[in-house]
């Protein structure tokens, strides 16, 4: 038994506007973080459904770059995270707008 | 006897490069070795950076001269050609060569960089100054000397880095913005250049289905229509104009002129003045010989603008420096007034006047830069009788006021004469205006001559020091190359005029321009000269 | 001989040069003397070669030496090269002699000075660049000495720099003069545009071939440029200021030798000026007016020396109606003479000055005569030449001019008459002033000083110099055979120089008429001023401010000049075009202030950004997959 297609696409597109609806509403950096590694994976599991549906393989090896590229972007984003933690106590993303123009 | 010369002959021919060598690529990176030489040495070692430096500028002046000896006297094209491919995927390749147009701007590089080396020492940091300077002066020698659009574009764009940091670093009190205003303005000069640049590349390959940046073959071909070779032109003209400058793209040189340190100035209005004016020459009428013959009304009457306003201008400046830079725009409207009355006499005097131009300029901001260090201002209120104190210097300000003021006897009016008469040729009114402006010279830099030299002597101006040996020994070669070339230009002449010539009948080979028969001389002179002296009526 | 012509010029300029270097080793008096020596052999060149030229055909008196081509560009060729033929020899002598002399007299004039080698070599320029001047075989060259004296003579104008009254009249000498140079230049540009050349033979040679128009046009430029360097209206304004020079400058330059550069010229180019009656009529008037307005400025002045700078400009004026009136020899003749009694006159003046402390106000002087005869005695001389009293040498160079002034048109001659009256008038006041009269130095300065005659090194010059200007007349008489200077100059004007016609009878009773009114004016001045030395009513301030020109150009053209100037510096220049480039970049960084708001720093904004841009994107690109 397998389910189709669109059940997979379905949830991947669950889970894409959790993740994005978490990003945009959340303060907490850390949780902010995990949506966009929501985010990333829902198009993850949509890139493996159509690899899937359209029997190209490509779709599954650009997964694995998103992977990596993921994974790196973890190493570079939790360390910028905790830099932050270092020096400053409980701060929400609201808090760091030094960018601001 | 035969032995001797035979063991002789291989190390002259190591001395003295053959005709394979490439003299003039060797003429750009002397400069370019010089910075990296002097970027390397520690930076307290201050004595041995600045005796290197003009070691350096000097060893480049020793090689111009060499180029201008090896240069052929009547040959009107490119000559020592040195041409390498460089980046062939775009047909972009080193391609260095001269001639006559572009023979004495060399020459004159080589001579003002070592004499602003010498006259506008630094105290702090030497080490930057002298490392800028010489990159400077490769720049500068490699924007005359490039035959390829990219190269030149490249070299262009150089110098501005090294001015940049020159003003920047050891200009004046406002020197950060007038550093600022002068790169930016040249810098969106050069933008609209590029575009152009590209654009005139792109429409030689659509048409002839041949990808170069070569100046030659560009200009063989004008693959485009009127409108669009004068929309080209003005691109080109964008970046010439701001770097002349060209009245009203001037006023960022003030600021930049006055704050820059002596050395800066002199380079700034002697040399890189001239890279605008030699752009037009090499680079606008070489590409878009239609375009110029057809814009010449709209520039002669921006020259002639330009000369009468700068002069009106310099003439209400209570400031030395500034007082300079307006009649540099002075200056700079005669050469481009003459360039673009294209006919012979007016082209040979513009070139032959960039070269009069940058001498007395020079001569008048080291003696500006002489006058700071011994009063710490140039402002003329508080300068006056100086003569009293230091007649040398006041003569030799004299000598290159009066260059300026287009004295006969001196070079600047060899250059204003044959700018005047060769627009008069060909676009009367216009000369007369601009002759207008040969009265208004008189009136500004005597004024300040006077507000400066003559008058009561007091204060501190009383004991000032005259000139050094070490002052005099800098200027003493610029003062001799102003009264020779017055008295005696006809060896710089004879090599100008055959390039001008062919450049002139470009012009006329591109458009439906023809220089007036006169100018040419060939013929339709109505009576010989030889014509004893007449007596009318005498029985 | 006259191939060794190169030499007279190349002496003086071999002295200037010597004695910028090694003057101030030579030292004081010896750069004098060493000055002085060089221009006298330069005039015993120019005596050689006169010579050699009297000795030839008058049809081949014209002779051309090339030295170096200086100019060279495609048609134009110009030439270093000399032209020596009667005019330009002529002129030779009398500059190089009288030069010699005013050198001599400077070493005793200038013995204080702490710039005497400078002053030598600044004479020694000029004497070089007028003879280039005059012996210049095209229009460029000769404008090279054209501005070479100009230029000379603001260094030795503004040669006591400290004063600022000096310094300016030095600065305006020149500037007023290159008005003048302008017409020069758009002259020669005329010509060369026309001709193809500028070698005075071509072009005379070519005269047939220009049209009327331009001919008149380039005669009236020219003239534009003898107005401005010999001081005639409108642009005389300069000489009076010129006189804060030493006083053998004002001898050489502004009286003898520079200013009569600009009848040289109007004379060398007498075969284009004579094919325009329109131009010669424009300078005969010009002359004329000048030669009137003068004279009268001339009647009202307190300081000797201004006195005598408008006396020049007035004779000056007499030189230009003779050329106007085809009489160019009379011109010549006149310049010469003129040339031996004004350089004499401030000669005396400054031998005046030197014995009295350097006063010029004629007010503190009179009586000097019984201290300084010598002088005395030839300014006497020459005020006598001057007014034209027979037989000294202005009774018959002005009688020349005069009657050819009448040959062309009586009232020429009527107003010419008037102002010869008045010459003879104003010098005699300034005769009676100085040198008769109440001693009125006695009681005017803080101390005494006792008047004393001048050195003999100053002495000698003038007396040789009354001696000129008491015989010089003899070489121009008005009857035939006697007439050496009309019959030596004679194929160079050739069919320009007016023909007299006048019967002997004629020619006496002009000469009469002369000699009347110059002793009646002479007599007029010593009835008027012999025991008086105010007398307002005749010195109105109208006269003593040259009819108030100085004044005009000063209100109308000095002043707005200096307005529009200010303003375009630091108004149009600073706020307009400037304001643009400046306004550019403001334009730039308030865009960029406004923009910068949307960059609020907050992450969720940009995300939302992101999203709202990926569902614009994405209804787009659903749109046009739709249609």
């Amino acid at each position: 038994m397998s389910l189709g297609g669109p059940y997979y696409l379905t949830l991947a597109a669950v889970l894409f506007t959790i993740g994005g609806v978490g990003l945009l509403l959340r303060r907490n950096v850390l949780v902010m973080f995990m949506c966009v590694e929501l985010m990333l994976n829902a198009v993850n599991l949509t890139l493996v459904t159509f690899s899937r549906m359209l029997n190209d393989i490509g779709g599954q090896s650009l997964v694995f770059f998103v992977l990596v590229v993921a994974a790196a972007e973890v190493v570079v984003g939790l360390g910028i995270i905790v830099a932050i933690f270092r020096r400053r106590k409980g701060a929400t993303a609201d808090d760091l707008h030094i960018l601001k123009g | 006897m035969s032995g001797v010369a035979a063991a002789a002959a291989p190390v002259l021919a190591a001395a003295h490069p053959g005709p394979g060598f490439p003299l003039l690529t060797t003429l750009v990176l002397i400069p370019a070795g010089g910075a990296v030489v002097i970027a390397a040495l520690p930076r307290a070692r201050q004595r041995l950076i600045e005796v290197l430096g003009v070691a350096f500028s000097v060893a480049v002046l020793g090689f111009a001269v060499f180029v201008a000896v090896r240069f052929r006297v009547g040959d009107g094209g490119f000559q020592m050609v040195s041409q390498h491919s460089w980046i062939t995927q775009f047909g972009i390749s080193w391609k260095l060569g001269i001639d006559g147009i572009s023979l004495f701007l060399v020459l004159m590089c080589g001579v003002l960089f070592p004499v602003a080396l010498l006259g506008g020492r630094v105290r702090s940091n030497p080490k930057g100054f002298v490392a800028w300077m010489l990159l400077l002066e490769c720049a500068c020698l490699g924007s005359f000397l490039a035959l390829d659009l990219f190269l030149f574009f490249l070299f262009f764009e150089l110098t501005l880095v090294p001015t940049y940091f020159i003003i920047g670093g050891w200009g004046h009190e406002r020197r950060g913005n007038a550093a600022l205003k002068f790169f930016l303005y040249t810098f969106l000069g050069s933008a609209v250049m590029l575009v152009g640049l590209l654009t005139v590349v792109y429409l030689h390959q659509r048409s002839t289905g041949h990808l170069t940046f070569d100046l030659v073959t560009l200009s063989a071909t004008q693959p485009f229509s009127s409108t669009v070779g004068i929309v080209l032109f003005l691109a080109f003209m964008a970046a010439f104009a701001v770097k002349a400058p060209i009245f009203p793209l001037h006023t960022w040189s003030p600021p930049a002129y006055t704050e820059a340190p002596a050395a800066g100035s002199v380079i700034l209005a002697a040399v890189m003045a001239k890279i605008g004016s030699y752009g037009i020459v090499r680079f606008d009428f070489e590409l878009f010989p239609k375009a110029a013959a057809q814009l010449a009304p709209t520039m002669l009457t921006l020259a002639a603008i330009g000369i009468l306003y700068g002069a009106v201008v310099a003439a209400a400046q209570r400031d030395l420096k500034r007082m300079v830079a307006y009649s540099s725009l002075t200056n700079l409207g005669f050469i481009v007034l003459g360039t673009f009355a294209i006919t012979t006499q007016g082209v040979s005097g513009g070139v032959l006047q960039m070269l009069n131009h940058g001498l007395f300029t020079a001569a008048l901001f080291l003696l500006i830069g002489f006058i700071y260090e011994r009063r710490k201002t140039w402002q003329t209120n508080d300068l006056g009788g100086l003569q009293k104190a230091a007649p040398i210097m006041a003569g030799v300000f004299t000598v290159a006021m009066m260059a300026s003021i287009g004295l006969p006897g001196l070079n600047g009016f060899v250059g204003e004469f044959l700018i005047l008469i060769g627009t008069f040729l060909s676009h009367r009114w216009w000369a007369v205006a601009a002759t207008i402006g040969v009265i208004f010279a008189a009136i500004y830099l005597l004024w300040a001559f006077q507000r400066v030299f003559h008058g009561r002597t007091t204060g501190p101006n009383l004991h000032i020091p005259d000139l050094s040996w070490r002052e005099r020994a800098v200027v003493a070669p610029l003062i001799l190359a102003i009264v020779f070339l017055g008295v005696y230009p006809r060896p710089v002449l004879d090599r100008i005029t055959p390039s001008v010539n062919r450049l002139v009948s470009h012009v006329e080979h591109g458009s439906t321009y023809r220089q007036p028969a006169v100018a040419k001389g060939s013929s339709a002179v109505p009576v010989s000269a030889s014509v004893p002296a007449p007596a009318p009526g005498a029985p | 001989m006259l191939h060794y012509a190169y030499i007279i010029p190349l002496l003086p300029l071999a002295g200037a040069v010597l004695l910028a270097f090694f003057g101030k080793r030579l030292g004081n008096p010896l750069a004098g003397w060493f000055a002085t020596l060089l221009v006298a052999a330069s005039f015993v060149v120019g005596v050689f070669v006169f010579l050699d030229l009297l000795h030839r055909a008058s049809s081949n008196r014209s002779f051309d030496q090339t030295i170096v081509t200086w100019i060279p560009v495609g048609g134009l060729q110009i030439k270093a090269a000399l032209l020596v033929d009667q005019l330009s020899i002529t002129m030779v002598l009398f500059v190089t002699a009288v030069s010699a002399l005013i050198h001599l007299y400077s070493i005793g004039y200038m013995h204080r000075d702490p710039q005497f080698s400078k002053f030598f070599v600044y004479l020694n320029l000029f004497v070089f660049s007028m003879l280039i001047l005059v012996m210049a075989d095209n229009f460029v060259l000769t404008f090279l000495g054209w501005e070479g004296v100009g230029a000379c003579s603001y260094w030795l104008v503004a040669f006591w720099f400290d004063r600022d009254s000096a310094a300016s009249a030095g600065k305006k000498a020149f500037i007023v003069n290159r008005i003048g140079d302008f017409g020069f230049l758009i002259a020669m540009f005329l010509i060369f545009s026309t001709v193809g050349t500028l070698s005075y033979s071509g072009v005379f040679g070519a005269v047939g071939s220009i049209g009327p128009t331009t001919l008149t046009a380039i005669t009236l430029l020219l003239f534009l440029g003898a107005v401005g360097k010999s001081a005639q209206i409108p642009l005389f304004i300069w000489l009076p200021d010129a006189m804060e020079g030493p006083t053998p400058v004002s001898a050489l330059i502004h009286a003898a030798t520079m200013v009569t550069a600009g009848v040289y010229l109007m004379a060398r180019v007498s075969p284009l000026l004579s094919h325009t009656a329109s131009s010669l009529n424009v300078v005969a008037i010009v002359g004329l007016a000048t030669a009137f307005l003068a004279a009268t400025s001339a009647c009202a002045q307190g300081d000797i020396k201004r006195g005598l700078a408008y006396s020049t400009i007035s004779q000056l004026g007499y030189m230009f109606l003779a050329v106007g009136t085809g009489a160019y020899v009379a011109a010549i003749f006149l310049m010469i003479t003129h040339a031996f009694y004004k350089a004499l006159l401030f000669l005396g003046a400054g031998s005046v000055m030197h014995g009295l402390h350097d006063e010029q106000d004629m007010s503190r002087m009179g009586g000097l005569r019984k201290f300084m005869p010598v002088t005395a005695g030839t300014f006497i001389v020459a005020w006598l030449a001057i007014a034209g009293v027979p037989p000294f040498s202005g009774f018959f160079s002005k009688g020349d001019v005069l009657m050819n002034a009448y040959a062309r048109s009586p009232a020429l001659y009527a107003f010419g008459l008037l102002t010869a009256l008045l010459t003879a008038y104003y010098l005699g006041r300034i005769v009676f002033l100085t040198f008769y009269g109440p001693e009125r130095w006695r009681t005017s300065g803080p101390e005494e000083v006792l008047p004393h005659e001048s050195p003999a090194v100053m002495l000698v010059p003038l007396v040789i110099l009354a001696i000129g200007s008491l015989a010089a007349g003899v070489i121009d008489l008005p009857y035939a055979n006697l007439d050496y200077l009309a019959r030596w100059l004679d194929p160079l004007f050739g069919s320009a120089e007016r023909v007299l016609t006048f019967s002997t009878g004629a020619k006496d009773a002009f000469e009469v008429a002369d000699g009347v009114v110059a002793v009646t004016g002479a007599l007029l001045a010593g009835g008027l001023w012999l025991r008086r030395w105010q007398r307002p009513r005749l010195t109105p301030v109208f006269f003593q401010r040259a009819w108030w020109v100085d004044w005009a150009y000063d209100t109308f053209i000095a002043r707005p000049s200096t307005a529009l100037a200010n303003f375009s510096a630091y108004v149009f220049d600073n706020e307009v075009i400037d304001g643009v480039v400046n306004g550019t970049a403001t334009l730039v960084r308030d865009s960029g202030t406004r923009l910068r708001r949307l960059q609020t720093g907050y992450v969720r904004n940009y995300a939302l950004a992101i999203a709202t841009g990926a569902a614009l994107v994405l209804a787009y690109v659903a749109s046009r997959v739709g249609s």
